[in-house]
């Protein structure tokens, strides 16, 4: 299928003539951001469909009236579009004032801080103090789950969240209550997260903007500028997502999904995103055992390696090759696999081996 | 898999069967759940009522071990009714005639009986699948473990190819694999009876090439034994030494109390892990390794995609990673191995010596992977499998199966079906999971999931402590009164040591493939005094 190009022309008031090119099908913001063009955005998130909700994405369009926002609007051939007029940068700047008045958004006190779409954004439209009084009420936090805790003061309402869960993980746990002012996101009876049908795949948190939903584990462990980040395959099931590790000082300090990345789009579940700390327990082996008395007693690599090849040589002399046998980790990497195998032909002289391939 | 994850989303009809996919790979349940979104048809073949379940279009709650009574009974109606590809069948296949004749004694009426549903709705599911194509199957453990695990895998390939869905984008048999990297662990060869690339011990060109690469004497060329075999040969004096890497046998092994017999008769026992388990107990010597973020490697997804694992920090203590303790002891075989990292096992020798994998190399898995075959440098991968019906051995094989009834099945005496398999929130024996914050709170414990109507029967409450036995072993355990599961079934997991499935289930297995039937086999409940 051959795709239609269509030709806008973007910012040309201020470079002459400037002409971009788009897909037939692309939202005004699509073509935009492929082109460069910078668009503030809230709301939007490329893996989810549009919402224009937040507004900030606004922009105006020759021959169409008002500010309709860029996220949600088509593309169309010939189109006169203007990003930062004036006027569209003046009510943006009232839509973030406004999403500052209601709410809690001291990021002295957010884990976000530093990784903050809102923060960005107030910092752009270069806002200095909250020029509106509200009633605004604060609610209490939802820290019901192990792993996700729920700060609707600094909620911007932007329903990624809710989308996360409905459109990509299909769960359906969490939604919009009531209107205007005094909407909120709730689960279904208004519940604790803990007491509702959430499965803590924390999808929510990976395309919260800000600070409303953070992670209970990674509390403390660093800041979102200190880390690095390192691309690897989850330990678990056979899916393989494609995850990033958020490293401080060689610590996994948390977990988010690569995006876009197959197989798995930018999804986790709850095991690749959080079952990751066991690396850090204290019960882990740290050195050789060898058993003496009925109990262990460490050893020198030397000694428990000259144990075993000594023991493995004395039986196979005794009994043949054939009379050892071993099973390889299907969880292991394929290196470590194809080592084992290669030990037991090669080194021991049989086919013994295996592995838990069919549990 | 034939095909790749990224086409559930987009599939018209999907068949998942003996697959708790919400559970057990919850992120490619993801898409299935959007396919049907997107207004695909999904059809749940499953005796429990799944997560995946409440998202299909036609829900068949077959009886524990009919899979091929059913497969059968819908191949059937597709013959009779003349709604399966005969082009397909006649070009891209063999045996027709002989599958045809085997199905056949299978009329809708007859599976009907042997699985517990309606004779129409097999006749029903047979209509849609020919309805719609292409249609993917996907499948899980409820397929393979079973004494008939082969059969069922066979069945599944059967329909597949009568419907001429195999080698079409969105269609295909697609097995799941159950751990990260089953699908890397056989293609590396750590199986009885093939090389790295699946190339047979048997055949002696196989076997002086691996030679020469290796530089050692000859290699053995009678297959070995498979792992419950080497588990009976310990008991029977015929195995006397047992290297055990990464694997808790004695929580995942059907019969534990057997299991552990077998464990403690080994003369010597090497255990190489991250974790003292329930199997390091019976050892002689432990040997401690890297876990998953201390290592460089690859993992090989279910869809065969080669894919980086990376080092974020250095193992703890003295622990060293799996392939350099392998490496030190064949040098005290005499052997002087020279690759000295993973990336260096992968460039100079898994990918020289496996074909399949030849044109994958480390600096090509920066992205998303490699999904093999991969036969050269420049192959961008193969991510759908005999593509437009051309098998990679020349025609598709239908093979005729007969259904045969789980090894051992409900009596006076052990009333009840115990069908087993993983939840959500834990991982095998919790020895990762059940060590990560958290995971525990949302799940502690093991229970014993049963109908309410069985429940009410043995005056069993919600959450109230019952004993569960079979001819193996007996549990106490919480009862989890659940309508998604049907009377007369018992449904458990293996997570935890207390309460484990595996005290109870059977040690009989396939023939051919010797995956132990943890599907099936038969137990009682009673209520106990309540505390
Ligand atoms: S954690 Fe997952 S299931 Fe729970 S609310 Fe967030 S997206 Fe929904
Ligand atoms: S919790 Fe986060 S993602 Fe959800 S609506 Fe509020 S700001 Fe948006
Ligand atoms: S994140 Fe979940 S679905 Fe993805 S590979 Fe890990 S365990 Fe499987
Ligand atoms: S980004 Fe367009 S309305 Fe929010």
């Amino acid at each position: 299928m051959k795709e239609e190009t269509i030709t806008l022309t973007v910012n040309g008031r201020d470079v002459k003539d400037r002409k971009i090119v788009g897909k037939k099908g692309q939202t005004v913001l699509e073509v935009c951001r492929d082109n460069g063009i910078y668009i503030p955005t809230l709301c939007h998130h490329p893996q989810m469909p549009p919402y224009g909700g937040c507004r900030l994405c606004i922009v105006q369009i020759d021959n169409m009236r008002g500010m309709p926002p860029a996220c949600t609007t088509p593309a169309v051939d010939g189109m006169v579009v203007n990003t930062h007029t004036e006027s569209v940068v003046r009510v943006r700047k009232t839509v973030l004032e406004l999403l500052l008045a209601y709410g809690d958004h001291n990021c002295l006190l957010c884990d976000s801080n530093g990784d903050c779409e809102l923060q960005n954004l107030v910092y752009e439209h270069q806002i200095e103090h909250i020029r509106f009084k509200t009633d605004f009420v604060p609610k209490p936090k939802d820290d019901s789950s192990p792993m996700i805790v729920r700060d609707h003061n600094k909620c911007v309402l932007c329903g990624r969240c809710v989308r996360a869960c409905l459109n990509l993980q299909m769960n359906g746990a969490i939604d919009i209550a009531e209107r205007g002012s005094n909407a909120y996101i709730a689960t279904f009876n208004n519940t604790s997260l803990m007491d509702s049908v959430c499965v803590n795949c924390g999808q929510c948190v990976e395309v919260c903007p800000v600070g409303a939903l953070t992670e209970k584990k990674a509390k403390g462990l660093g800041r979102a500028w200190e880390m690095e980040k390192v691309r690897t395959t989850c330990p678990y099931c056979g899916v393989g997502c494609q995850m990033w590790l958020h490293v401080k000082d060689g610590r996994i300090t948390r977990i988010s999904a690569v995006e876009e990345a197959q197989p798995n789009e930018g999804r986790l579940c709850v095991k690749g995103r959080f079952g990751y700390d066991f690396i850090y327990s204290e019960e882990r082996l740290k050195t050789p055992l060898i058993r003496e008395n009925g109990s262990f007693r460490e050893a020198s690599w030397d000694e428990a390696l000259d144990l075993v090849a000594a023991r493995f040589k004395e039986i196979i002399a005794k009994h043949g090759p054939d009379s050892v046998a071993g099973v390889s980790s299907s969880r292991s990497i394929n290196e470590d696999s194809y080592q084992m195998q290669k030990l037991f032909r090669a080194g021991f002289g049989t086919n013994n081996i295996d592995n838990c391939a069919r549990t | 898999m034939t095909n790749s994850f990224a086409e559930f989303s987009r599939a018209k009809m999907i068949l998942a069967i003996g697959t708790n996919m919400t559970e057990a790979h919850p992120v490619a349940a993801s898409f299935v759940k959007n396919a049907t979104a997107n207004g695909a048809q999904l059809i749940v073949v499953d005796p429990r009522r799944s997560g995946l379940a409440d998202f299909a279009t036609l829900h068949v709650p077959i009886r524990v071990g009919s899979d091929i009574a059913f497969l059968n009974g819908v191949m059937n109606v597709l013959i009779t009714e003349n709604l399966y590809d005969r082009e397909y069948v006649e070009t891209c296949c063999t045996g027709f005639e002989a599958l045809r004749a085997k199905v056949l004694e299978y009329p809708p009426e007859r599976s009907a009986e042997i699985c517990g549903i309606e004779a129409d709705t097999i006749r029903e599911v047979a209509r849609q699948l020919a309805a719609v194509k292409p249609a993917m199957l996907a499948y899980t453990l409820g397929i393979t473990e079973h004494i008939c695990g082969m059969n069922n895998v066979l069945s599944c390939a059967n329909l597949q190819m009568l419907l001429g869905n195999v080698g079409l984008e969105c269609g295909g048999v697609n097995p799941l694999r159950g751990q990260n990297n089953v699908q890397g662990a056989c293609d590396m060869g750590a199986l009885p009876n093939v090389f790295p690339g699946y190339q047979a011990v048997a055949d002696p060109k196989a076997r002086s090439k691996f030679q020469s690469a290796w530089n050692c004497g000859s290699l053995p060329d009678k297959p070995g034994i498979m792992m419950p075999q080497m588990l009976e040969g310990l008991l029977n004096g015929s195995i006397k030494a047992f290297y055990v890497f990464g694997e808790n046998l004695a929580n995942t092994e059907p019969d534990i109390h057997h299991v552990e017999k077998c464990l403690s008769s080994a003369e010597f026992l090497v255990c190489q892990d991250i974790f003292p388990t329930e199997t390091t107990r019976f050892a002689h010597v432990i040997l401690p390794a890297a876990a998953w973020s201390e290592n460089d490697g690859t993992f090989t997804n279910s869809e065969r995609r080669v894919n980086r694992v990376r080092t974020v920090s250095e193992p703890p203590g003295i622990s060293k990673p799996n392939w350099w303790i392998f490496k030190q002891i064949a040098a005290r075989f005499g052997q002087n191995w020279s690759s000295d990292s993973a990336r260096e096992l992968w460039d100079s020798e898994i990918s020289q010596l496996a074909p399949s994998l030849a044109g994958v190399r480390y600096e090509r898995l920066e992205g998303d992977g490699l999904q093999w075959p991969v036969p050269s440098e420049t192959h961008p991968g193969t991510p759908l499998m005999h593509k437009d019906g051309k098998f990679t051995c020349g025609l598709g094989q239908l093979i005729p199966v007969d259904w045969i009834p789980p090894a051992e099945v409900p009596d006076e005496e052990y009333p009840f079906v115990l069908s087993t398999g993983r939840r959500l929130f834990h991982y095998h024996t919790r020895t990762q999971t059940g060590r990560a914050l958290g995971l525990n709170e949302l799940l502690g414990e093991e229970t014993a999931d049963m109908s309410p109507i069985d429940g009410a029967a043995l005056g069993i409450q919600n959450g109230e402590m019952v004993r569960v036995k079979s001819r193996r072993g007996e549990v106490t355990v919480k009862a989890n009164l659940t309508d998604r599961v049907p009377p007369g079934l018992i449904w458990m997991a293996f997570h935890f040591r207390e309460g484990c499935a595996n005290w109870l289930t059977n040690p009989a297995f396939d023939p051919v493939t010797q995956t132990a039937e943890y599907k099936a086999c038969a137990v009682a409940v009673e209520k106990l005094p309540q505390a």
